[in-house]
């Protein structure tokens, strides 16, 4: 499988906040944040089909989003996910000693998933903390 | 009859727009209509509708379920749990009102805890900015009256302040701004096109990391120095046309978020955004100011200040004295050293904005999760307490973005038995006191501030 | 107010009110007030051999409100210079955590004032649109009285009356924002020149003229001490003037003060003055630049000891570490300049700004000696002590903890004397200044008119503070030195009216032996003084707001009534 890096920035976006406020397990949430933007450049380069999940990978833990074009335009070897859960699972706790993590501006690996399932909000918080009740 | 309520605060981002109206049933029970809102603080307002919303507390089982319990058993627990707890941390506080702020502190006094809000994981580096470099700010309206130049840097208002461009930074027609839109020159410096650079007359399109350096190359042209020939990605005249821009501005106005916050550099990139207005004010007027994320999270900011004298990462474990020294006191960073052991979420979802390894962390101790309703917080809680949403069935003093107090009403009636977030507080002070055998110790207002009035009409 | 009787016994009285300097005899308390006599089964305290004041009165202090705030959030590093920690005692009984020295937490404010026995504080500067946030600092500061003065002298609407000659305007839009933001009376910060600072220029000259609004700051003086004696509030307009803290400014200090010449004082409430002029200490200053930087505190002062309707506050210096704080925004960005440090400033739409820059007035520096000097200079100076008012400008010259500092300077010599001779350029220092020729030592009689009867006087509230007449509040305070035998050792005076040996807030016990043993019975005072209402400034006020010049609903701008939930209103008609 072709891998990539890239360099991964999470932030908001009004489809995040407009779901948000229905409710973290409304399905808008999942729609809006369970996603990955790229150059399309980038999805070529690692064969990665526009709407096909994907793997990203962090120093410190992966997720599956969804690869998609970008909404507002991202340039080559930038990537960015939605502020939220999904975000939050690659997102490195290292805090240069300030407090805040370091949400942007790090290093992620991402590879086609095709194969593998999206995981919900709830499934995916539950689960890394051995709450979840659900199916696999 | 429906009753149309004018000059409601919205309860959402840091804009804290307060021109909303809000159209409710007659027996002020359900919200019917929500004008001049965004699609978000509609969305809030409609959301305090949702007949699923939690009324009782909720605690979990040892099969992993959640049972509700009565009110006065759940603030028994969470006395206990924080009496028991050497260092418990509470954190949040981006959506409640300074009531409640200033209710929690009488709580963590008495449990020696850490009090946290959630500045730490947005705007943490550019308090530590301040401390070292100060903070040349005004009000909003000082930007739309006067501002002919506005600078986004690492913000994206068009997403995350749906209204900020139009209330009160492009858009609008001040006083000394009667054109609008045509009389400003609006910058973005973002490493993505977005929504808000393309409302830009000039979009720098910055290396993503390499806010410093950019900030520098600003300050180094404008005290006539020759930069690089590309500094951060962008051209040298480039550069100097924006400087030029800045200083010839008769208004500058820099506005920054969470693009030089949560990258590297952190309160390095805000002190240089401070240096840079302070060189401005050289040449012409020119103001900063953080695009602080929820309409109230500048409220605990400043609640603390004058009660601790810290803005955040407050550690009172030791009894005599507050102490803060971010990074050490900070929750990520509490979090991750397992330092703390009983974890108190108020008004903010740490379950869904935490880097997960910190959550992972905090799971291992007590976890009580106050929110008015079901977030990623309370689905992992030990102990979920409901209350009232400061701002639609609670009124109450929040502060926006440039630290202006907005008085915000209710619109409608709480859930019955619904504590607000001060009276909840409050209950567990007076719990804890009970259990320690010591007086409640409260100022002078207490009594009357208990039940604050909401006045719908003046 | 507390319940119950109380009498303070065999103390010696210091009341400037009555004429009463030293007579040995009891205070009578009743449910909060002072009254002839009480009951034998009143509760007894024993004051024999300690001096009894009124409770203090602080006339100017920047205590509360958004920029007391931005520099607390702003200094961590001041929190170091705290000193004391709370006590294991006072962890055990609740009171609440202290922080801060030069802009303590609301909490240590409060208490520091309980033990220095000061009942009323006058918070000197409020942003109108940002009341909120001061009101909710008054709220969180236990049990002293609070007030707060507005700021009005850079104010669009106030400067488009004046410059119109509307005084009836101007005065109905002060009694609408007086009575919207709870606010105390008319405070004028650099005339003109902080409307000016919005476009980053200043107003250094009476007669500069204001960009836009077309004004003079001495126009804008002058119109607002119109209008305050047609309302007839209780204090008069409290200037702080142009050209704050700069060499030579206090010829334009003078000129300010004639600006009362000819305006009468009418009102309801005791006070004498047309004009409260703040800080003087920072406004005496001779020299051409730094270099040649002197006191003119003999020529300042020679003016106002002839002049009856101004009274004064010193501002003065005390050789710490401190913030500055004020609505002088171009000043704080030219003190910014000079040191260096970090810069705060806040533009306020429409009506005001404000700065902070932190401040060392080192001892080894000429210039902090001499300002130190000054403010000594004006009070020794001063013929009529019920005009003259110890103040540090809090925090500006120093924290308001540093008043019984001061009152032990003014009360010895030898102390003076011990400070002069400690300075690195003595000999430069004494070219400089008059201090060390002024043998006055002023007595105690003399401080409680410049710490109770005369401030209370100035403010308007001579009926219910600053004495101990039957009928005024039951705020008493008890210091430990003997009117008949002072110490020699000018220490003891600073340490006895640094920790009162008790204080009575309310009639209720609040200190004891300098500890704090309650929270109190705080009241916010504020003014509602009544006018038909203004078609002309309801609709001017009303447009700002609709056409969107302010940023906010004018339904949210009032101050609701909760956030002061102990009002002590002052409420009369106005006479037209």
């Amino acid at each position: 499988m072709p891998k990539i890096e890239l360099n991964m920035i999470t932030q908001r976006s009004i489809e995040e906040g407009a779901a948000m406020e229905k409710g973290k397990t409304n399905p808008d949430y999942f729609d809006a944040c369970s996603i990955c933007e790229m150059h399309p450049e980038d999805m070529k380069r690692a064969g990665i089909w526009k709407n096909t999940n994907v793997r990203v990978t962090s120093e410190c833990g992966t997720v599956i989003v969804k690869a998609i074009m970008p909404t507002q335009y991202v340039p080559p070897g930038l990537a960015h996910i939605r502020q939220g859960v999904w975000a939050n699972q690659v997102v490195p706790p290292r805090t240069q000693s300030t407090g805040t993590p370091q949400y942007s501006g790090f290093p992620v690996t991402i590879e086609p998933a095709p194969a593998e399932r999206l995981k919900t909000a709830l499934e995916l918080v539950q689960g890394a903390v051995g709450l979840w009740k659900g199916g696999q | 009859m429906p009753k149309l309520i004018k000059g409601v605060g919205c309860p959402y981002c840091g804009s804290s727009c307060d021109d909303i109206e809000v159209l409710v049933s007659d027996d002020e029970t359900k919200i019917l209509e929500v004008h001049n809102a965004c699609i978000i603080g509609t969305n809030l307002f409609h959301h305090a509708n949702d007949p699923t919303r939690p009324k009782l507390p909720r605690m979990r089982q040892p099969d992993g379920s959640m049972k509700e319990v009565t009110y006065p058993e759940a603030i028994d627990w969470m006395a206990k749990t924080m009496l028991k707890a050497k260092k418990p941390l509470i954190y949040g506080f981006g959506s409640t009102n300074c009531e409640g702020m200033s209710a929690v502190a009488r709580i963590a006094e008495k449990a020696g805890a850490v009090l946290d809000n959630c500045a730490t994981i947005c705007h943490g580096p550019s308090f530590l900015a301040i401390f070292d470099n100060g903070y040349p700010s005004c009000t909003l309206g000082e930007a739309k009256n006067r501002a002919d130049v506005v600078v986004f840097w690492g913000c994206n208002p068009m997403h995350a302040h749906p209204r900020h461009t139009s209330r009160y930074s492009i858009f609008p027609r001040g006083y000394f701004t009667q054109k609008g839109q045509m009389q400003r020159t609006v910058l973005c410096i973002d490493p993505r096109e977005t929504d808000t650079a393309k409302l830009a007359d000039h979009h720098l399109m910055i290396d993503q990391g390499h806010d410093y350096e950019l900030f520098d190359a600003f300050r180094t042209v404008l005290r006539g120095f020759d930069i690089p020939e590309t500094v951060a990605g962008i051209p040298r005249e480039k550069i100097k046309e924006a400087a030029e821009i800045m200083k010839k501005a008769k208004f500058c106005m820099i506005f920054f978020g969470m693009g030089c916050t949560h990258t590297d550099g952190r309160n390095h990139n805000i002190d240089a955004a401070i240096s840079l207005t302070r060189d401005l004010n050289e040449h012409t007027k020119c103001s900063i100011m953080a695009m602080r994320g929820h309409y109230n999270i500048a409220g605990p900011g400043q609640v603390w200040s004058w009660q601790f004298g810290f803005p955040y990462c407050i550690d009172l474990t030791k009894g005599s004295h507050a102490h803060m020294n971010p990074g050490e006191t900070s929750s990520v960073d509490l979090a991750m050293r397992d330092e703390v052991d009983c974890f108190v979420n108020v008004g903010t979802d740490a379950g869904a904005h935490f880097p997960i390894q910190a959550v992972q962390h905090l799971k291992k101790h007590p976890f009580i999760a106050i929110d008015p309703n079901f977030c990623m917080a309370s689905e992992i809680a030990d102990l979920h307490i409901p209350v009232r949403i400061a701002g639609v069935d609670e009124p109450g003093v929040v502060y926006r973005m440039d630290n202006v107090p907005i008085q915000f009403r209710a619109v409608i009636k709480g859930l019955p038995g619904v504590p607000s977030d001060e009276e909840l507080f409050d209950m567990v002070y007076e719990r804890m006191c009970e259990l320690t055998n010591t007086q409640p110790v409260w100022l002078a207002a207490k009594a009357d501030r208990k039940y604050p009035e909401s006045p719908a009409v003046i | 107010m507390a319940q119950g009787e109380l009498i303070i016994k065999g103390g010696f009285i210091v009341d400037p009110t009555r004429k009463i300097n030293g007579d040995v005899g009891d205070v009578a308390i009743k449910d909060g007030k002072i009254v002839e006599k009480v009951s034998s089964s009143a509760k007894v305290i024993d004051a024999k051999g300690k001096v009894v004041m009124a409770g203090g009165v602080d006339v100017h202090a920047h205590v509360a409100g958004p920029k007391v705030n931005a520099g607390r959030l702003m200094r961590p590093e001041d929190k170091l210079r705290a000193g004391t920690c709370r006590s294991n005692m006072a962890q055990k009984n609740g009171y609440r955590m202290e922080s801060g020295f030069s802009i303590p937490s609301t909490f240590k404010t409060g208490y520091e004032y309980a033990r220095m026995g000061y009942a009323f504080v006058m918070e000197a500067a409020m942003p109108p649109l940002l009341a909120p946030h001061t009101h909710e600092e008054i709220h969180d500061t236990p049990i002293i009285d609070e007030a707060a003065l507005p700021v009005f002298g850079n104010n669009w609407f106030v400067m488009d009356y004046i410059r119109k000659g509307e005084v009836e305007n101007t005065a109905a839009y002060i009694a609408w924002l007086l009575k919207v933001t709870k606010g105390y009376g008319v405070k004028v910060v650099n005339p003109g020149g902080t409307a000016a600072w919005a476009w980053g220029l200043n107003c250094l000259g009476l007669n500069d003229r204001v960009p836009y609004f077309e004004v003079t700051p001495a126009e804008i003086m002058t119109g607002l001490m119109e209008a305050n004696e047609y309302l007839g509030l209780p204090h008069s307009m409290h200037v702080h003037q142009n050209d704050l803290g700069n060499p030579g400014n206090y010829a334009i200090t003078i000129d300010s003060l004639k600006l009362a010449e000819g305006i009468k004082t009418k009102n309801k409430f005791g006070r004498e003055q047309v004009m409260h002029s703040t800080h003087l200490q920072f406004h005496s200053y001779g020299g051409e630049g730094w270099g040649t930087f002197c006191s003119k505190a003999k020529e300042v002062m020679d003016y106002v000891n002839k002049t009856k309707n101004i009274t004064i506050d010193l501002g003065c210096v005390t050789l710490d570490e401190t913030t500055t704080m004020t609505a002088d925004g171009p000043f704080e960005h030219h003190l910014h300049g000079l040191n260096h440090l970090k810069w705060t400033n806040v533009d306020v739409e429409m009506e005001t700004a404000a700065g902070v820059v932190p401040y060392v007035y080192d001892p080894n520096i000429k210039v902090c000696d001499i300002q130190w000097a000054i403010g000594l200079e004006l009070a020794l100076y001063a013929k009529d002590m019920d005009r003259t008012f110890i103040t540090t400008d809090h925090p500006n010259a120093g924290p308001f903890t540093r008043y019984p500092r001061v009152i032990k300077w003014l009360m010895s010599k030898q102390a003076r004397d011990a400070v002069l001779n400690s300075f690195k350029h003595k000999d430069k220092v004494l070219d400089a200044i008059s201090l060390h020729t002024i043998k006055r030592e002023l007595s105690l009689f003399e401080i409680a008119q410049m710490t109770r009867a005369g401030p209370a006087k100035c403010l308007g509230l001579g009926a219910y503070y600053g004495g101990l007449a039957p009928g005024m509040l039951g705020d008493v305070a008890i210091y430990d030195l003997n009117f008949k035998d002072m110490p020699r050792d000018p220490e003891k005076i600073e340490a006895a009216f640094q920790r009162a040996a008790c204080f009575v807030k309310s009639g209720e016990i609040v200190v004891k032996d300098g500890e704090v043993v309650s929270n109190g019975h705080k009241k916010t005072v504020w003014v509602n003084a009544k006018m038909p209402e203004n078609p002309q400034v309801t609709r001017d006020v009303t447009q700002a707001f609709t056409k969107g010049t302010y940023t906010m609903d004018i339904r949210n701008y009032p101050v609701r009534d909760y956030l002061a939930p102990h009002p002590f209103v002052i409420e009369y008609d106005v006479e037209a």
